[in-house]
């Protein structure tokens, strides 16, 4: 595949030519230029994920201690949302599961991510002055922010945020009496609006704006990451608009998209019917699933990028991690109905997804091999986002297996809407995904403020989280297995064997007790990131200075510019030379050789 | 082994019998996972301490050299394919498509969900339901049951939260929803089934130790989720299932049962 390496349509050696200072509004709010949208993304993004990590923190209070009013924030539940006496009721714990949900994927994940990262770091990489559509990329934030302000906001209308859980099922979601549901679709085509601004302009800069001697074989791997991430966006996100917007017209003009003939539901009155509830969880999936690997891909990419750099040697089997992302990014797009299997579905039907299902556990299994295989010969460094990317492997490798006994339709059944699902797929975004993403901020903060974060602060905020993370989340696979369900605001105690004298196979008093030690768990993972959040900031102005530009000893070309990259980007247009990784190659005087070098 | 990986995975008490084989898959599965995860962790301990920096200060360019992560996955895929056509397609096929035969005597009983409870009707002897339209629904009929069907004539009377079956025989369960989706869970007996209103999906299993289990619902439902636990499934020995049955009214006597 020959790339197409002609010279940009202004380069970045004439931009400089008219260059001209910008005030602050323009240089810092309503920027369009890609490192500075990309910080805003981040910024923004990180107090998202923090918010959306605090309604958890108070789920988990009603959880492990039902029925009791919430300490600290009781009385402002109760001004704010209504709670009576600060007990989180079914009503706000519905609230707060499907808000939980929907900003940790759509208002932080994804938009740091995909958007944050890929923006700050995907120009550099590639030798681009900018992105292509400098204008649709700062479109795209604000398109973001307005989704997310609306988001927010629907907190605080009569009767609160959506409580239809993040999957938004019909005909709950229109059965629920409040308008908190209408607030979340007309948030969520905002938010899947900014997506496909992004995807498309991610995808034309990646096309078109390559440096000369940048062919697709030469492309970082977290290049290659946000290129099928786009594509997966691209795609998948379609649909769900299309659907949000039927889901709304469900709910504000009486159709019936979704709501089947001879429903009783008061709140609903009199509909006309006719509609299928499962054609809005087709449609949702057909998003949801590939939105999973829009959540793990880039994070994958910026684990293989620390990894080469700190094990001072090439990534091995480049090409089988980019064939096998590549083939994730198609697969991923015919496996939505495995999160369907208790839906009445046949065999036909079922067997072809759990194939699916199946193959595509495969190229997951190659990249996780490929990294954990490129740690033979090296001379690996333990810095601070070295340590995240080296958890990455191990937490993402249990998130990965423990897809299996789910992705089989006949494990399912008993594990299905379980502790056990949940569990899983948290051990895939979080100490997975979000453990790659720390590992990206150690390691780009350098080149975005020309500081280092404290080390020290960033191994204790390393170690802190890794066994959080995992009190939190290796007991709930026990609680699964041993039937607690999802969703639950007294954390499953009704069930309890305690409650129900006599029944069998009640969640015994060691499965209950779980809940209360993975709370504490959970809010002690909240103090665990008051490290980073501190040196975050503090580093800023206070961190230790850089040593030179280049202060890894990288070889990719975001580390080839000044610090931090001015507009435009590089003093002098680069030119590739070689792949992405080429680290102690024999001979060279220095155990790294930057692409652009001749 | 087997069971010891059962008790190690805390899988929960087993009352039906197909239930011994998802519980079976779910073990196979699980060595295969603890067989590449324990690897993993090895390989991946022992790299850390022979590869970092002071115990390497030098990296080599290439690398790995041999090919056995390639007969790894090899072995992964093949151990894959033999769960899915020998376990999980075949079982799948007989839970959703051999459903027992008149011969063998199911119980068949109707569950219609609802916020929050689980709504719960027999036949009577002739084994037929009554039929049921929107346009006979009224106050003292919430369920519109044709008062003109004959099949009808023996039904039970709507019963609310509570099933009885008798042991060791086939139960079919007819299963739908009146307003929301819920999930129809029997965790001791290892069914799991979405109750979609506008669907009349069928399920079937058959219990094999007597006593009262729960019936969960596992889909988010509404602000009373959570509550939705009084469901009960008693299995009862033959002779205390037929004491229970002759015991039930019959819904032409007009036995209404609340259903708040």
């Amino acid at each position: 595949m020959q790339a197409t390496t002609h010279a940009l349509p202004h380069g970045a050696v004439a931009h400089e030519a008219h260059h001209e200072e910008l005030g602050f509004w323009r240089k810092y709010v309503f920027s369009t230029d890609h490192k500075i949208i990309g910080i805003q993304y981040g910024i923004t993004a990180l107090i998202f994920l923090f918010f959306g990590f605090c309604l958890m923190m108070m789920m988990r209070w009603s959880i492990a201690y039902p029925n009791t009013p919430v300490p600290v924030v009781g009385p402002l539940l109760e001004k704010v949302l209504g709670a009576d006496k600060g007990v989180i009721s079914g009503e706000v714990y519905n609230q707060f599961g499907a808000m939980h949900g929907t900003i940790m994927v759509f208002l932080g994940i994804v938009p740091l991510a995909f958007a944050a990262f890929g923006n700050f770091v995907v120009p550099l990489q590639i030798g681009a002055p900018d992105m292509a559509f400098p204008r649709i990329n700062m479109a795209s934030y604000q398109a973001f922010v307005v989704g997310g302000i609306i988001m927010l906001v629907s907190f605080f209308i009569p009767g609160g945020a959506a409580q239809a859980g993040w999957t938004s099922y019909s005909p709950l979601a229109s059965a629920v009496a409040t308008q908190g549901q209408t607030f979340w679709i007309i948030g969520m085509v905002f938010l899947i609006t900014s997506s496909l601004l992004g995807a498309v302009n991610f995808l034309a800069t990646i096309i078109q704006l390559r440096a000369p001697g940048m062919t697709w074989m030469r492309l970082p791997f977290f290049v290659w990451s946000q290129f099928v991430t786009g594509f997966l966006l691209l795609l998948a996100f379609p649909p769900l608009e299309a659907a949000a917007i039927m889901q709304l017209m469900d709910k504000v003009a009486h159709t019936s998209f979704f709501l089947p003939s001879g429903l009783q539901i008061s709140s609903l009155g009199h509909i006309s019917g006719g509609g299928s509830p499962l054609l809005w969880q087709h449609l949702f999936w057909f998003l949801g699933h590939p939105e999973v690997y829009v959540l793990i891909l880039p994070a994958m990419g910026i684990v293989c990028e620390i990894i080469a750099n700190n094990t001072r040697k090439p990534i091995w089997g480049y090409k089988s991690l980019v064939y096998s992302a590549l083939t994730i990014g198609f697969l991923s797009f015919i496996v939505w109905a495995h999160h369907m299997y208790m839906t009445g579905m046949g065999t036909k039907i079922s067997t072809f997804f759990q194939t699916t299902t199946m193959i595509i556990s495969i190229p997951s299994v190659i990249i996780l091999t490929c990294l954990f295989l490129s740690l033979w010969g090296a001379s690996i460094r333990f810095n601070a986002p070295m340590l995240f990317a080296l958890a990455f492997l191990p937490m993402f490798g249990i998130g990965g297996l423990t897809g299996l006994p789910l992705g089989f339709n006949y494990s399912d059944l008993h594990l299905h809407d379980t502790y056990y699902v949940i569990a899983h797929f948290h051990y895939v975004v979080a100490p997975g995904t979000i453990f790659g993403l720390f590992a990206g901020i150690y390691y780009w903060y350098p080149k975005m403020t020309g500081r280092h974060m404290s080390e020290f602060w960033g191994k204790v905020h390393f170690w802190t989280s890794l066994i959080f993370m995992n009190l939190i989340f290796q007991p709930m696979f026990a609680q699964g297995m041993a039937g607690m369900l999802r969703r639950m605001a007294d954390g499953g105690a009704n069930y309890s064997a305690a409650q129900v004298p006599g029944a069998i196979g009640g969640l015994s008093p060691m499965i209950m007790h779980f809940n209360q030690t993975i709370s504490i768990a959970a809010w002690c993972l909240g103090l665990a990131q008051i490290p980073f959040i501190i040196n975050f900031f503090w580093s800023i102005k206070h961190g230790k200075p850089i040593a030179s530009d280049n202060p890894w000893e990288a070889t990719t070309l975001e580390w080839q510019t000044p610090t931090p990259p001015p507009h435009g980007n590089f003093e002098k247009a680069p030119e590739v030379h070689r792949g992405p990784y080429e680290y102690s190659v024999p001979g060279a005087a220095r155990d790294f050789t930057p692409q652009n070098e001749a | 082994m087997r069971d010891l990986f059962a008790k190690i995975l805390g899988l929960p008490v087993l009352a039906s019998e197909h239930g011994a084989k998802v519980d079976d898959l779910i073990i196979y599965v699980h060595y295969l996972m603890a067989a590449l995860f324990v690897g993993w962790i090895l390989y991946f301990i022992y790299a850390l301490i022979r590869f970092n920096r002071r115990a390497n200060p030098k990296a080599d360019y290439v690398g790995i050299r041999g090919h056995a992560s390639n007969y790894i996955e090899a072995v992964v895929a093949l151990v894959e394919i033999v769960l899915l056509v020998g376990f999980a397609v075949p079982l799948w096929a007989n839970a959703v498509d051999h459903f027992p035969k008149a011969d063998e005597h199911p119980t068949t009983i109707n569950v219609i969900a609802q916020q929050f409870a689980w709504n719960v009707f027999y036949p009577g002897p002739d084994g037929k339901f009554s039929k049921r339209a929107a346009q006979f629904v009224t106050q003292d009929n919430p369920w519109g049951f044709d008062k003109s069907d004959p099949d009808g004539k023996d039904d039970l009377a709507p019963m609310s939260n509570v099933i009885h079956v008798p042991v060791n025989k086939p139960v079919i369960i007819t299963l739908t929803s009146k307003d929301v989706i819920h999930s129809f869970k029997l965790i001791a007996m290892r069914v799991t089934q979405d109750a979609i209103p506008g669907m009349r999906i069928p399920l079937h299993f058959t219990p094999n130790k007597v006593g009262v289990y729960q019936i969960n619902c596992a889909q988010l439902c509404g602000n009373g989720h959570a509550g939705m636990a009084n469901g009960r499934l008693y299995v009862d020995t033959q002779e205390d299932y037929d004491a229970w049955l002759a015991k039930q009214p019959k819904q032409s006597a007009g036995g209404a049962a609340s259903f708040e």
